[in-house]
């Protein structure tokens, strides 16, 4: 079947797509974005977390003919996702209203000149350097998902308690870091984000 | 105490010094931004025009002959490119295996545990070749199966491996015991005569997995010349490819390896997965090849943490002076040997733990049986022998009359005490003082979950499933120390290779550092940039990605990588400064004195006398040259464990971690929540503070798994795996997971580079018998047993 989407404000269209095959399938070995990520493909890890129509799901769990005409962000789109909020709502929180991408915003999307050795050149979203920052990142193969997640949690909670930011981000497994620093990087930007306000 | 630092969790500011990003310093991960935005190259993220997927087929039952295997069907599925048996291998060598070959690459004759590798498909889509690995068909006539120590030793036991040659079969028992540790030292009889207290334990240590996120996977693609390169997430290409080569049959050289993105290790990456049928089939096919596993062919794609039994003696005197200890430590190495003699080693050698006893009578052996395999995960060994003889020390205490981390401090041991195998640890033992730590931080606040306007459920055991309003809810508070060795013991030629290069790029001095270490997550690449800029005085180094082109770095396990590659890293760069300085003699050497007679130094891209006076700069003094070293490193020499007495200078460094477990237990329910795993460790020398600490959180964490939650359950009547998932086999979830306060110590080891000590796996020892004793001070049950269930705590 061919499925028509919207992934980061691009519109894609995927091609002799199986029915079984997940979002995730097609996200990785269709469009090229393996920034989602496979460790479990049972929707027990969280590692393949994307934001459908501004909603986290784990894209593992998600079959790719679901996602017609809607709307998908993936790690990669991460950084952009964010900038596009903070434009229309300087601050971070925005409730339910910046869930998605327009359609103009779509238009303006462009690929970043990310230097492909460092990643240098790209600009981060506060949660990305957070993590960088916090020491939050080691193996990283739980990251994107994470990232995802905690993104979504502070466009909803400016400023999360603990209890908050381990509710939401429960439903992601990390093996590497005991999760302190995790917690640290939430909290890092969240304290940012107020900053700038 | 000198030199010590305390982390409280809050992100560390990173300082400036002379060389900016040097050691001592919380650097950033050099791949932190890829990682983060989702562009840095998994092992399973490889692509390839015109690749292939692989799939295993894997055997449904634990011990069986093979009667016979029919491809037929699989074969004339559209899309199969190629279905492979063991009549397909190519070479003479049919098995591979860490220190004994065998392992077969495809099971021939027999299979001798459940989901072990028998088949493989090469198909345009992995699900056409899933679908074809389903159509094999194998028939199967079962054998009786070993499961145990009973029914391996039996008289009449089935062999697991018949005709066994590997060296340890001449001083085994039996057959099915891959190899035996005993360890005497003093006369424990004559020793518990004096003893006034003598308690004896009987410990079940269960089955944990390393559950690295990243699956195994990688891509092979066929070359011109007949060979392969192969891109494969792994803990040590060279050794990967020592076992690759000759099963393929095809010279080393023919083999390219290429560490891609890996998503975490602990030991699982330790043995080979399917690197090698990946090669097999690109080699058939003359395509690439990309095997990516599943979470749950993950569960029997590698090794596991040998689940062990332990029995345990010991004695105190009544003012609390340990008299004597006997132990015998029954690991299960499964189907096939891996890194099982290793861990009896250790298991052995560390048996008494860091403290203070002259008589010992040690034994320690791994089976053969047709459980899952088990090998390497962080602690290798120490982990189940620290679990049990952390309880006997709270029982032991608890008889003498004294407080429990008192009665471990009297017995602590401390520089210059003698290991049970005679030898001396010859650096700082802070056994006492960490215990010490622990113990004087600050209790958490009793019931935070209680507020004026009720529970807040989310703190409580059983969190937001509702199950509990406090009600039944008792605290508890638990300690525990261990010792781990550092490095591969035991004589083994545990060395590393660095190259080091230094050049000007756009007018700027630049250092590239090529090593085969496999960055699995740890911080190695971090480090070796900041090594490089300590030395070199640059700023700016490059990590060259880690390959077979250069010589080999040794493994990413044992907490040796920093030690070991580290050290290659210092020492290559010491010889490429040498080399600068000859060039700058040679340039500039006639206009100041300086070159000929002071001590020079390089910093701040600039050579420097040891006064601070600038005699050249570095882009001006390597314009147009560029110095390159590729040097080995070693540690000191070790020697192997008498096979009789296990007296010897097996180890290289020890490390030394202790915690303080806080728990609520909800009696009535049976569940567990940890309150906060307060952490203190001596790490000799912090190179880089930030991951110093996310080391040792995270290694905290998995002791913690395995004490409440991580076992892979193994049905004892037909020994295949019940709970291959993340669904039933549970990992910590940040839910799961408390505070855990890091205090961390910097008492060099002169032996060392730096006097840093390898670090990461100590935390993992005493995480675990830290939360057990602190769910027996709660429930004042016996708890012999990890992990705990709940179950366990409400007796039904």
């Amino acid at each position: 079947m061919r499925v028509n989407f919207t992934v980061n404000g691009r519109q894609q269209e995927a091609d002799d797509v199986w029915e079984g095959e997940s979002l995730l399938y097609v996200l990785r070995e269709r469009m090229g974005l393996p920034g989602s990520k496979n460790a479990c493909e049972q929707g027990e890890c969280g590692s393949c977390t994307v934001r459908l129509d501004g909603v986290p799901v784990c894209s593992c769990l998600v079959a790719a003919g679901q996602v017609q005409d809607r709307e998908v962000v993936t790690v990669e789109g991460l950084a952009d996702y964010a900038k596009h909020r903070d434009d229309a709502h300087p601050g971070g929180a925005c409730g339910s209203v910046c869930g998605g991408t327009s359609l103009q915003e779509a238009r303006q999307w462009q690929a970043k000149g990310t230097d492909g050795q460092t990643g240098e050149g790209g600009e981060l979203s506060s949660i990305q350097q957070a993590f960088i920052d916090a020491g939050a990142v080691q193996c990283g193969f739980c990251t994107p998902g994470l990232l995802v997640a905690a993104d979504e949690l502070l466009e909803r909670n400016a400023s999360p308690s603990d209890a908050d930011i381990r509710e939401a981000l429960s439903g992601n497994l990390c093996r590497c870091t005991g999760y302190e620093k995790i917690l640290d990087a939430v909290r890092l930007a969240a304290a940012r984000q107020e900053e700038t306000v | 105490m000198a030199g010590t630092k305390t982390t409280t969790g809050a992100p560390t500011e990173v300082t400036q010094k002379h060389n900016k990003g040097g050691i001592g310093e919380s650097t950033l991960r050099p791949d932190g931004t890829l990682k983060v935005t989702g562009e840095f190259a998994y092992s399973s993220d490889m692509w390839h025009e015109d690749m292939l997927w692989g799939q295993t087929l894997r055997s449904t039952v634990a011990h069986a002959e093979i009667v016979s295997i029919d491809t037929v069907e699989a074969l004339k599925t559209p899309g199969v490119y190629a279905v492979l048996t063991y009549d397909d291998l190519p070479a003479e060598m049919k098995n591979y295996g860490l220190e004994i070959q065998d392992t077969p690459v495809l099971a021939h004759g027999k299979v001798r545990h459940h989901g072990e590798p028998v088949a493989l498909v090469a198909a345009d889509h992995p699900e056409t070749a899933r679908r074809a690995a389903a159509k094999i068909v194998v028939e199967y006539k079962e054998l009786p199966l070993i499961t145990d120590e009973a029914s391996a030793t039996a008289p009449d036991a089935v062999l697991v491996h018949e005709g066994r040659d590997d060296h340890h079969i001449g001083h085994v028992p039996h057959p099915n015991i891959v190899h035996r540790q005993p360890i005497v030292r003093g006369n424990a009889e004559e020793a518990a005569k004096k003893a006034d207290f003598i308690v004896k334990g009987e410990y079940t240590f269960g089955m944990q997995d390393q559950a690295f996120l990243g699956p195994e996977s990688g891509l092979a693609v066929p070359s011109e010349d007949g060979g392969v390169e192969l891109y494969v997430a792994t803990q040590w290409l060279h050794s990967d490819l020592d076992q690759i080569a000759p099963v393929l049959g095809l010279p080393k050289d023919k083999v390219r390896m290429t560490l891609s993105g890996v998503g975490g290790a602990f030991g699982g990456r330790e043995d080979i997965s399917m690197q090698i049928h990946a090669c097999l089939l690109a080699l058939r096919t003359g395509k690439p090849v990309k095997i990516v596993y599943n979470r749950f062919e993950s569960f029997f794609g590698h090794v596991h943490r040998h689940p062990a039994k332990l029995y345990y003696e010991h004695g105190a005197t009544k003012d609390g002076k340990l008299t004597h200890m006997k132990c015998k430590i029954v690991l299960d190495g499964g189907a096939y040997a891996s890194a099982s003699p290793a861990v009896v080693g250790n298991a052995s050698s560390l048996s008494v733990g860091p403290y203070v006893i002259e008589d010992v009578d040690i034994e320690a052996i791994a089976l053969y049986s047709n459980n899952p395999p088990c090998g390497a995960m962080r602690g290798f060994g120490a982990v189940q022998a620290c679990f049990a003889y952390e309880a006997q020390m709270d029982k032991l205490a608890d008889k003498v009359g004294m407080d429990r981390v008192e009665f471990r401090q009297l017995n602590a041991m401390s520089q210059g005490t003698l290991l049970p195998t005679g030898q001396s640890v010859d650096s700082p033992a802070p056994v006492a003082e960490i215990l010490r730590r622990v113990k004087a931080r600050p209790m958490p606040p009793e019931r935070q979950w209680e507020s004026s306007e009720g529970a807040d459920v989310r703190a409580l055991p059983g969190g937001l499933s509702n199950t509990t309003h406090g009600e039944g809810v008792v605290r508890g508070v638990g300690y525990a120390v261990g010792i781990k060795n550092v490095g591969f013991s035991e004589g083994f030629d545990d060395y590393s290779t660095a190259k080091v290069r230094m050049e000007v790029i756009n007018g700027e001095p630049v250092a590239t550092v090529h090593t085969a270490m496999a960055e699995v997550g740890q911080g190695g690449i971090t480090v070796h940039a900041q090594i490089a800029r300590t030395e070199l005085g640059v700023q700016q180094v490059t990590i060259h990605p880690a390959d077979t082109q250069v010589g080999s770095a040794g493994s990413t396990s044992a907490s040796r990588q920093t030690y070991v590659t580290g050290g290659a890293v210092k020492n290559s760069c010491e010889l490429v400064r040498e080399k600068v300085l000859e060039i700058g003699r040679r340039k500039f050497g006639s206009y100041h004195p300086a070159w000929a007679t002071a001590e020079l130094v390089l910093e701040g891209g600039k050579v420097l006398t040891d006064g601070g006076e600038a005699l050249a700069d570095l882009a001006e003094l390597l314009d147009g040259e560029s110095v390159e070293v590729e040097a080995e490193w070693r540690h000191r020499p070790t020697v192997a464990f008498d096979l009789k007495t296990g007296q010897g200078n097996g180890h290289v460094q020890y490390s030394f971690a202790a915690h303080r477990a806080v728990v609520e237990v909800d009696t009535e329910l049976g569940l567990v929540k940890v309150i906060e795993l307060a952490t203190a460790q001596d790490v000799g020398k912090a190179l880089n503070p930030l991951s110093v600490v996310g080391q040792i959180q995270g290694g905290t964490t998995q002791g913690l798994g395995v004490a409440v939650m991580e076992e892979i359950i193994v049905d004892p009547k037909t020994a295949k795996v019940r709970n291959p998932s993340f669904t039933d086999y549970l990992i910590p979830t940040i839910l799961d997971t408390p505070t855990i306060p890091v205090d961390v110590l910097e008492l060099a080891d002169p032996n060392a580079p730096y006097g840093l000590r390898g670090m990461g796996e100590a935390p993992t020892l005493s995480s675990t018998p830290a939360v057990l004793a602190a769910i027996r001070n709660a429930t004042g049950l016996e708890l012999n047993r990890t992990p705990v269930r709940p179950e366990h705590l409400t007796g039904t």
